[in-house]
């Protein structure tokens, strides 16, 4: 990898968890960024906010359990994590149970919000 | 300006491929620079070689292959995505016991890391798909 300047990225996760394979691609891609020493961000807006959902259990779909991967992201100092509050509500999700710690962000928030970073990737 | 841009979506659903590639093209005609095109997920079957299609449709390589050919674009493929699709190189078809390699040499197999240095690199990174 060149030494060029650092960018701030936002990863937007619009998709639910195991309905497609983009769920994944966007957890890879933050581990990515984070293990290259990038400032990446998380946010989860509309179906998104299921990856949020506390408790899953993968095991019948043969697929990897995304809750549990996305616990471990603190630990590759992935801190910084948004959820879109009108989603969680009309899923009526407990975010207190979540596997990450998350921040709700009203519609201008998250405008406000996007508007600060680099770069946004869309997944 | 530099830009790159992600591609996640399959060429053979949707047409978020196609216009990635003549985005591009676009891009460049406008003088800007495209310093890669990175394919992720689904994405990465943009780069199949074996497909076939109707005479009377295009191909999904075709804008792809111009980019390559006439601009030199760096089309990167996410090795994991690409294993999982079955989008091989022959170093990978050979790594893997496969009988032969599946993408188009114009395509080249990395990893993620080309995606982190395209966004550290670009002045926009424009994602189409997902």
């Amino acid at each position: 990898m060149t030494a060029a300047p650092k960018k701030t990225v936002l990863i937007v996760l619009r998709h639910s968890p195991y309905g497609s394979g983009l769920a994944k691609a966007a957890l890879d891609t933050a581990l990515a960024t984070a293990a290259f020493d990038q400032a990446v961000d998380l946010l989860f807006i509309g179906d998104g906010v299921l990856q949020l959902q506390p408790d899953q259990d993968s095991t019948s779909l043969g697929m990897k359990n995304m809750g549990r991967q996305l616990a471990s992201l603190p630990l590759y100092d992935i801190d910084h994590v948004y959820v879109d509050a009108q989603a969680a509500a009309r899923y009526n999700m407990d975010l207190s149970k979540a596997p990450l710690l998350t921040r709700q962000l009203n519609g201008h928030e998250i405008h406000q919000l996007m508007v600060g970073y680099d770069h946004l990737l869309g997944f | 300006m530099i830009y790159s841009l992600l591609v996640l979506s399959s060429p053979f659903s949707g047409h978020c491929s196609r216009s990635a590639a003549e985005f591009a093209h676009g891009v460049i005609a406008r003088g800007h620079t495209i310093h890669r095109i990175f394919f992720l997920d689904a994405g990465t079957l943009a780069s199949a070689a074996s497909s076939v299609f109707a005479q009377d449709e295009d191909t999904s390589l075709k804008g792809w292959s111009e980019l390559a050919d006439q601009h030199g674009v760096d089309l990167a493929i996410c090795i994991t995505s690409a294993l999982k699709h079955g989008m091989l190189d022959q170093v990978e078809a050979d790594r893997h016991g496969r009988p032969c390699a599946t993408i188009n040499p114009l395509f080249t197999v990395s990893g993620l890391g080309q995606l982190v240095d395209a966004c550290a690199s670009s002045d926009r990174l424009i994602t189409f798909g997902g």
